[in-house]
């Protein structure tokens, strides 16, 4: 089953064209690793589907609500603010920088949505929230505060606080660029958890043998476009196209 | 004793006009700084211009204009005390906006960006998770201004408000000697001090997170 999907989308900065015609979909259950080399748009893709951007054109939809399409005016037609704010709830995020609320501890960065947001009773939250820390192998940091974590841990709490909304599908931008190698492992076992439940995920990595082990298709975007996409085999070990063979060149090369 | 008694009878003038400046000065500063930070050129530019004056233009100047302008313009006169406090409450909520200001830029883009993917609205975003951060970090610039406030309180004695610094002044032209004036030097330090722990405590209330 479809859960999303992506067509043609384009966005530009100041005339500086960063998506060019994007197209891809997300199955129910799929983990689908997106790579590239930086400035490829990556990020930027995510940020529109979260609606962080808005797009200049395209279609993005969750299931079967359509969050934006483009009329045939060539238009951008954007859903209503209630019907977007409702499909946002559909969507996690989790970024590089964690961006866990500082002045919370860490149960209440992972109850405040649930209570405020979604308006289920703090008992529920607490308890749900405890569950996930369970999860995260965090159960003792309950009481803690963000700057009393590591990077690792902080992610951690982060993917918590996204999970503890329910969200359909969780993304992932560059989760463990800010962390070092060792942190990274924590955070990439957590990721490896949540595939093998079958959460839905879109995760973009700079960690090639991550996405080759845990995701069921890669994409490989250059230049604001998808240059190939495929499953893991097929990326890593048979690329087809130049400049996919001189990305991975790069990484063999460490 | 007598003196005693005296400063502090015009010491609860001068307290009253502190906290009703500050009651009225708070919000609104905070109301100019959004004002100030609103993508809306004329909202921006007027609040701008407010700020600016306010800030530019000494401030028992601005005691007197309002005192004796509505006067000239509208041909009724404020009582001494509104006019002072509206003087205070617009003169200090210019200071108050850039310092909300200030703390309000200083929080990261990812603390919107990880709110607005949650799902809170912007009033929650804003009420929740912004304002926290902010008043943490605006405590010390707000804390000059509470002080400052304390000492220019002596300012209306220009309106002939009996507050602490002209009771102590008539009172040391009465008796023909600067002990009064001394003694009022000490009740504005001793209200100072009495902020200054407040702030300090505060400061310490609010060091739970970084």
């Amino acid at each position: 089953m479809q859960m999303l999907k992506v067509e043609n989308v384009f966005k530009s900065f100041d005339g500086n064209n960063v998506l060019k015609g994007v197209s891809f979909e997300v199955n129910r259950g799929e983990v689908v690793a997106i790579i590239g080399p930086s400035g490829s748009g990556k990020s930027t893709l995510l940020r529109c589907i979260n609606l962080l951007e808005r797009i200049d054109n395209g279609m993005i939809s969750v299931g079967n609500d359509v969050m934006v399409y483009t009329g045939e005016n060539g238009k951008v037609m954007y859903s209503p603010d209630k019907e977007l704010r409702r499909i946002r709830l559909r969507l996690g995020m989790v970024f590089q920088s964690f961006n866990l609320f500082p002045h919370f501890s860490v149960l209440r960065n992972i109850t405040e949505a649930p209570v405020h947001v979604a308006g289920i009773s703090y008992e529920k939250a607490r308890e749900n929230a405890l569950e996930l820390l369970r999860k995260m192998e965090l159960e003792d940091k309950a009481n803690a505060y963000p700057y009393q974590l590591s990077g690792g841990q902080s992610q951690r709490v982060a993917i918590a606080r996204a999970l503890a909304m329910k969200p359909d599908v969780l993304f992932f931008d560059e989760p463990t660029s800010a962390l070092d190698p060792e942190l990274t492992m924590e955070v990439l076992k957590v990721i490896r958890n949540l595939a093998m439940e079958h959460m839905t995920m879109v995760v973009v990595t700079h960690e090639m043998s991550f996405a080759r082990e845990v995701a069921d298709r890669v994409i490989f975007m250059d230049g604001g476009q998808i240059v190939e996409e495929g499953s893991p085999h097929e990326i890593f070990v048979n690329p087809k196209s130049e400049r996919l063979k001189a990305f991975l060149r790069i990484f063999s090369d460490k | 004793m007598k003196l005693i008694a005296l400063l502090l009878e015009g010491t609860l003038v001068s307290i009253e006009i502190f906290f009703l400046t500050l009651l009225f000065s708070l919000p609104l500063g905070l109301v100019a700084a959004l004002g100030r930070m609103s993508r809306n050129r004329i909202l921006c530019g007027l609040v701008k211009a407010y700020i600016s004056v306010m800030r530019g233009t000494p401030l028992i100047l601005q005691l007197m204009f309002f005192y004796f302008a509505p006067f000239y313009i509208f041909g009724v006169s404020l009582d001494r005390f509104t006019a002072a406090i509206l003087a205070f409450s617009l003169n200090y909520a210019a200071y108050f906006a850039e310092i909300y200001r200030g703390g309000i830029e200083s929080i990261p883009k990812g603390q919107y960006e990880a709110a607005e993917v949650l799902g809170f609205t912007k009033t929650q975003t804003f009420f929740r998770i912004i304002m926290p951060q902010v008043i943490k970090r605006i405590l010390p610039p707000i804390s000059n201004e509470f002080t400052t406030l304390v000492k220019d309180t002596a300012l209306v004695t220009v309106l002939g408000i009996s507050e602490l610094f002209r009771a102590a002044r008539n009172e040391a032209s009465r008796v023909a000697s600067t002990n009064p004036l001394l003694v009022a030097g000490v009740f504005y330090f001793i209200m100072n001090w009495v902020l200054e722990k407040a702030f300090h405590y505060a400061e310490k209330k609010l060091s739970y997170y970084r």
